[in-house]
């Protein structure tokens, strides 16, 4: 005959409520614990997200190939081992969906009397796709108006607010750039900051010839960097190989040569940035954790003071018919509701304090149900650990020694 | 009287030691104790302090064991009876009634008294009023909703008997109960003992070494140094005060 959780349970509750400051003070550590794990998995997991919606947005097919080798600082232009030839080669590879050169300077642009120093993208109309560039008004160049260097530019957000007084359409005014006049023919929407912190609205794009032959003077047709496309996820490893095979024939490179280019691949960095912001947020929920521990120890602290002091107390109940497993059961559950109650509080106190932080912060936090439910398990199992050794003390007591206890 | 006859005796100690190790020191609390207690006997326990009344409390109890000898209670052999089991025989055999009273002092007097009830698996409306009608029978149930420091020692005194009759025992084992109360308040619980004895058939074992307490049971046992040294049964207790 085990007495019913229930009737435990109003036995743990009454025992907490006659002794309320010690209750709350001990549950305090609970408290202080589960909220430093919400809040640092909060923060971890923001973070994560952050940098997983930052990469995912600049496409987790994509193939990004540098000239020169890798880790070698590449100046832009000091390096012109790859070139519109390669771009050409590597886009007729099985697997590659879009391969699209760039060429990149910082130029002055002018529009009336207006003037903004901006990045001047030189490419293909390949790259509205890859970097999943949308218009707000006008068009893309073509094919044709690569082939013919056209002068012809589509600008970003921020160059059109820099260069044009609001509301007016900036499609088929004119701009200078490096002197020659150019026709706007596209105007982007908005895309944000990059991974990188920098502003992917301040930008023009023209086609990649004009900006070798007509605005950069470079005639033996090297770019700054290839981006490319791939058909599917799983075809990354594979097309990444096919393009190392591909520029190593076509640059003539022995074995015992490194490689001339360097292949950054999107899908690698987004398992690497993943692997280091998990590592980021257990690193943060453990040394939060290490706050519920000492909470936990609290717990127990207070529970042998506890069982000490109603050793009396625990002979009357043995002597009334209470088993050793109720006394256990008893003390156990008063050490499982202090800790259940001090984690939600906590969960409230978390979560309040991670809304706080990043309206001040500025960071991104995500509550999510798994971090609340590993603090509350954690708390818990705390509870239960730390728990045990009192409520064993107190069911080990022999009825008639406790009765007389002083 | 007939029909108990045919029954094994209440409680049944042969040759009962009890032997404590104390800091390297043997101490014989019990030195070879016979006593049969029938049922519906009302018995008191005298002797001086360090007789071994309370350690033959305990053992009648069920909350300690004897060195060697042996002890029956309704006659089955405790010592061989699990904890558990232990527990539940002291939860609805047995009574337990304390100098101290020892209630829970945050609790009401309904609460204390239902109690037991709670061990036994009785809970709500019935623990309720099983309760109420303890407490009704040793004359206090006005005072259900009161705390232990809102009453008497007398009061509270009661109430523990009201808790330690809730569950219909078979015996009830009252150590010193009158240790605490003044004299007017002591002849009032030794009236609730005698009452229970007599509306109820409860055994009664009352511990005490004042002697006009122990007149109030017609069976007086003497125990000194450990060992029964009187057990004499006399025609009249005194009466209800």
């Amino acid at each position: 005959m085990s007495v019913k959780i229930g009737v435990l349970s109003d036995f743990a509750f009454r025992a907490l409520k006659a002794n309320k400051l010690r209750s709350i003070l001990t549950m305090l550590g609970i408290i202080i614990g589960v909220a430093a794990v919400i809040l640092m998995m909060s923060i971890g997991q923001g973070a994560q997200q952050q940098v997983m919606s930052r990469i995912n947005r600049l496409g987790t097919n994509t193939l990004t190939i540098f000239p020169g080798t890798a880790g070698q600082f590449v100046r832009s232009g000091s390096v012109n081992t790859l070139t519109l030839d390669d771009v050409e080669a590597v886009r007729q590879l099985p697997g590659v969906q879009a391969a699209a050169p760039t060429v990149r300077s910082g130029q002055l642009v002018t529009c009336g009397n207006k003037t903004w120093t901006t990045s001047i993208t030189g490419t293909t109309p390949e790259i509205a796709d890859i970097s999943s560039l949308t218009l707000e008004r006008g068009r893309f160049f073509g094919q044709a108006e690569v082939s013919g260097a056209a002068t012809v530019a589509v600008i970003g957000q921020t160059v059109y607010t820099n260069l044009y007084t609001p509301g007016t359409n900036p499609v088929g005014t004119e701009i200078r750039i490096g002197g020659e006049a150019y026709r706007v023919i596209g105007l982007l929407q908005t895309v944000g900051a990059s991974s990188g912190g920098s502003d992917q609205d301040d930008v023009v794009y023209i086609p990649v010839t004009t900006a070798q032959l007509r605005l950069l003077g470079i005639t033996d047709k090297s770019i700054n960097m290839m981006q490319v496309q791939v058909a599917g996820q799983d075809q990354m490893e594979s097309v990444q190989q096919a393009i190392t095979y591909l520029l190593r024939k076509r640059h003539r490179l022995n074995d015992n040569q490194e490689d001339d280019f360097t292949i950054r691949n999107m899908a690698q960095l987004q398992s690497e940035a993943q692997n280091i912001t998990g590592i980021l947020t257990l690193f943060l929920a453990g040394v939060a954790a290490i706050s519920l521990i000492v909470g936990g120890i609290g717990v127990m602290n207070i529970m042998l003071v506890s069982v000490t002091e109603r050793t009396r107390e625990i002979g009357v109940r043995m002597a009334l018919g209470a088993s050793r497993q109720d006394i256990l059961n008893q003390f156990l559950l008063e050490a499982v509701l202090l800790s259940l109650s001090g984690s939600f509080i906590g969960i409230v106190v978390g979560i309040a304090g991670s809304k706080i932080f990043s309206s001040f912060s500025g960071w991104s936090t995500v509550i999510s149900f798994f971090s609340v439910f590993i603090a509350v398990a954690f708390a818990l199992m705390v509870g239960i650990f730390f728990g045990y050794y009192p409520a064993r003390q107190a069911a080990r007591l022999k009825p008639a020694e406790a009765l007389n206890y002083e | 009287m007939e029909a108990a006859a045919n029954r094994p005796p209440l409680v049944y100690c042969q040759g009962l030691t009890k032997v404590y190790p104390l800091s390297g020191v043997e101490v014989h609390a019990l030195r070879g104790v016979d006593l049969r207690v029938e049922r519906g006997e009302m018995v008191a326990i005298m002797g001086p302090s360090g007789s071994g009344k309370s350690t033959l409390m305990h053992i009648i109890g069920c909350m300690d064991t004897q060195t060697s000898g042996s002890y029956l209670l309704d006659g089955v052999d405790v010592s061989n009876v699990p904890e558990k089991e232990l527990a539940a025989i002291r939860n609805k055999k047995l009574g337990f009634v304390f100098q101290r009273y020892n209630l829970l002092p945050r609790a009401t007097a309904l609460y204390n008294v239902e109690l037991p009830l709670f061990y036994a698996g009785i809970t709500g409306s019935a623990a309720e009023e099983k309760a109420r009608a303890a407490l009704e029978q040793v004359g206090i149930l006005h005072l259900a909703d009161h705390l232990p420091n809102q009453m008497s020692g007398g009061q509270q005194q009661r109430v523990a008997i009201a808790r330690a009759m809730v569950n219909d025992p078979l015996l009830i084992l009252a150590d010193e109960p009158t240790g605490a109360l003044d004299t007017v308040s002591s002849a009032e619980v030794m009236g609730i003992f005698q009452k229970m004895h007599e509306e109820r058939g409860v055994t009664v074992i009352i511990i005490t070494h004042e002697p006009h307490i122990a007149e109030f049971c017609r069976r007086r046992v003497i125990l000194r140094d450990g060992r029964i040294v009187g057990d004499k049964t006399f025609e009249y207790s005194n009466p209800v005060a």
